[in-house]
């Protein structure tokens, strides 16, 4: 417990934000899902830091993430369906050539 | 003689030289991961004898013969022409992955071997989520495969790659759902508690008198993930050459070998221990250091098992294994899971006897199978009615 | 004060691996610099004593979701070689924007005061995360589970090759 709270804190807000970056200017949609996946995983660290230093009694933290897990391990996996679906008609998964609606 | 005592006596006596607690606590976690190190590059020697000595028996040959007394010391020699040979990294290969993947392959076996009980309370890291440490590990391995077939910038090392994901993956769910069983008739996820909870009169407490099914589905799964054959198609030399490995050699290569028999040796250790007891025997609460040799006499047993099947069995066909996996065993996994579930439930409810419950686990572990076999009875009687039917069947029944 | 040193290591590993992630113009590449910041996360569980959280962190994240993100890209554009253009033309106001906000919040939570409590971890966390899920969580449970299904469904039917 010598960590301060406000540490992990930074620290999550940090790879959020690394994430955010991927997300707003990689043009591939892979790489833009990994950001989305740093984003989660820094939701993640401040969920479980907000436990174990507020209430470290009341589970549902963890309990929490546990839910997130399920969220991005469901995200993961429609994705990328979706993008090998995408890259099957359009040979391409760069996010600024996909605009069109019709496929 | 108890191991326990061993390792007490030993801090006891790092802390009469007047080291500080810290430091004996550090040397104390040295000496242990060492010696597990050692056990674990020795046995692997052990193992490559073993394993080609019994294949060799069992295809009626000889085996290795001609180095020491029985080939004893073939292994040492073979590490030796390994580590001599030319290390090479192809021109196009991708360095740093290309490197990490064997250092991987070895690490994630290795790190194995801290939570594997060998004698009650002689663990490396008595970790309270033991089952999902195994399972966390395992899934490392699939990366390290996987890049070894991507870094190494040939079609048949990622064609292996592709298998790797399409096999280990699906074979690591019916693989965890049965290794949530022991986990449920005990109560914890600590492996050194799921060793001690199946004691009782020689080996009457065992797992896999209760869920022979679970046990069986264990032992298939566990073929598939330790790449032996018949599931052995991430390396089918007929198909794709060898498999993700195909442009290491030298030293990079043996960490593969090295980390292939680790693995299946550890594949081995759990069944031991979530399935037939751990270090559980006759005699072991009055001789403790007893437990050792059980729980290596039973590891080696498994493995033994392992060999046999490799030795004997011919290789599936790609699209036979995935089938079987996600139409047989996670069916089944879930049946039995499901059904243990509802059974301790159930027992814990109604307060019925041990005994009835375990009775109940064992009809519905029989039942469960008997469905199972007569459901692919009927699959492959249909499949040979189709092919006397029409010489050049277009299409065979799918299972 | 080795808590310390150790969380500075691994969160300064971590967050190379994620710039990594970023910058990585080769997907694989960028791929495996994700394992690193999944592992390092689960160190970090670790560190703040949920160790159950570490396991599934390695055993989704690791073994379930970077193997798929891997598997995609190397079924989808050029398995071998590298990407032009990892950048859309406004990456610079996306760097602007999220500097501006990871300042922010970094500001704001050094200002922020929050009520900590020094309790220990329950001896039985795990059985308490379980009994969690089945008891005041448990609607959220089985929508997770649907969610779950859904998903698996979905992604079957979204990357089938359709031959009609």
């Amino acid at each position: 417990m010598t960590v301060p709270l406000t540490w992990y804190l930074i620290f999550a807000t940090a790879l959020f934000s690394i994430g955010f970056f991927a997300v707003l200017a990689r043009r591939n949609a892979i790489a833009v899902l990994m950001g989305v996946e740093l984003m989660l995983n820094a939701v993640n660290v401040n969920l479980v830091a907000f436990w174990r230093y507020l209430t470290p009694e009341d589970l549902s933290g963890q309990i929490f993430v546990v839910f997130v897990f399920a969220v991005a391990a469901a995200e993961a996996a429609v994705g990328l369906a979706l993008m090998i679906s995408i890259y099957r008609t359009r040979k391409t998964i760069n996010v600024d050539e996909i605009n069109e609606l019709r496929l | 003689m108890d191991l326990r005592a061993i390792g007490e006596s030993f801090i006891a006596w790092l802390q009469g030289l007047g080291i500080p607690d810290g430091w004996v606590l550090f040397i104390n976690w040295l000496v242990g991961s060492v010696l597990i190190l050692g056990l674990a590059l020795t046995l692997a020697l052990a193992l490559i004898w073993l394993e080609r000595k019994l294949a060799g028996r069992i295809q009626d040959r000889l085996g290795p013969n001609r180095v020491g007394p029985y080939g004893l010391i073939q292994p040492i020699a073979d590490a030796l022409k390994l580590l001599t040979k030319e290390d090479i990294t192809p021109a196009e290969a991708d360095r740093i992955t290309y490197n990490l993947a064997p250092i991987i392959a070895v690490f994630h076996v290795l790190m194995l071997f801290a939570v594997i009980p060998f004698a009650d309370q002689v663990v490396g890291a008595n970790i309270n989520v033991g089952v999902l440490y195994l399972m966390a590990f395992g899934a490392l391995g699939t990366m390290a495969m996987l890049m070894a077939g991507w870094a190494s910038r040939n079609k048949y090392a990622l064609l292996g790659g592709f298998r790797v994901v399409a096999q280990l993956l699906s074979y690591e769910i019916p693989i965890a759902l049965v290794m949530m069983i022991p986990v449920l008739l005990v109560g914890s996820l600590n492996l050194n508690d799921i060793a001690s909870g199946q004691g009782g009169l020689f080996g009457l407490g065992w797992f896999v008198w209760i869920m022979p099914a679970a046990f069986l589905l264990y032992f298939i799964a566990a073929l598939a993930e330790g790449e032996r054959a018949p599931f052995d198609l991430l390396e089918a030399e007929s198909e794709i050459v060898a498999g993700y490995n195909i442009e290491y050699s030298a030293m990079k290569f043996a960490w593969f070998y090295l980390a292939f028999f680790l693995n299946t040796w550890i594949l081995s250790a759990i069944a031991t221990t979530l399935f037939l007891g751990g270090w559980q025997g006759p005699f072991v609460d009055k001789i403790p250091a007893l437990g050792v040799v059980y729980f290596f006499a039973k590891t080696f047993f498994m493995f033994f098992l392992f060999a046999w099947v490799r030795a004997t069995f011919p290789r599936l066909r790609i699209d036979q294994m995935m089938a079987f996996c996600w139409k047989v065993l996670v069916p089944m996994g879930l049946a039995l899971l499901l059904g243990a579930a509802i059974i301790v439930k159930m027992g814990a409810e109604m307060s019925w006897p041990g005994y009835m419950t375990n009775v109940l686990l064992l009809v519905m572990n029989i039942v469960v199978l008997l469905v199972m076999l007569s459901l692919l009875g009927r699959y492959t009687r249909t499949l040979s009615e189709t092919k006397n039917k029409r010489l050049f069947a277009p299409e065979l029944p799918r299972l | 004060m080795v808590g310390q040193i150790l969380f500075i290591i691994v969160a300064a590993i971590t967050l190379l691996m994620a710039l990594g992630t970023v910058v990585a113009r080769n997907l694989f590449h960028a791929a495996l610099f994700l394992v690193g910041v999944f592992f390092g996360i689960a160190v970090l569980f670790i560190m703040l004593e949920a160790e159950f959280l570490g396991a599934a962190q390695i055993i989704i994240y690791i073994g379930a979701i970077a193997t798929l993100i891997v598997f995609a890209i190397m079924l989808s554009k050029n398995v071998m070689g590298k990407e032009a253009g990892a950048y859309n033309r406004q990456w610079y106001l996306a760097m602007g924007g999220v500097v501006f906000f990871f300042l922010l919040m970094g500001w704001l939570l050094i200002q922020m005061p929050f009520a900590q409590v020094s309790a220990e971890v329950p001896a039985d966390a795990i059985s308490q995360i379980g009994q969690g899920f089945v008891g005041h969580f448990v609607v959220p449970f089985e929508v997770a589970s649907v969610l779950l299904l859904v998903a698996l469904v979905g992604a079957i039917m979204l990357a089938r090759e359709r031959n009609s």
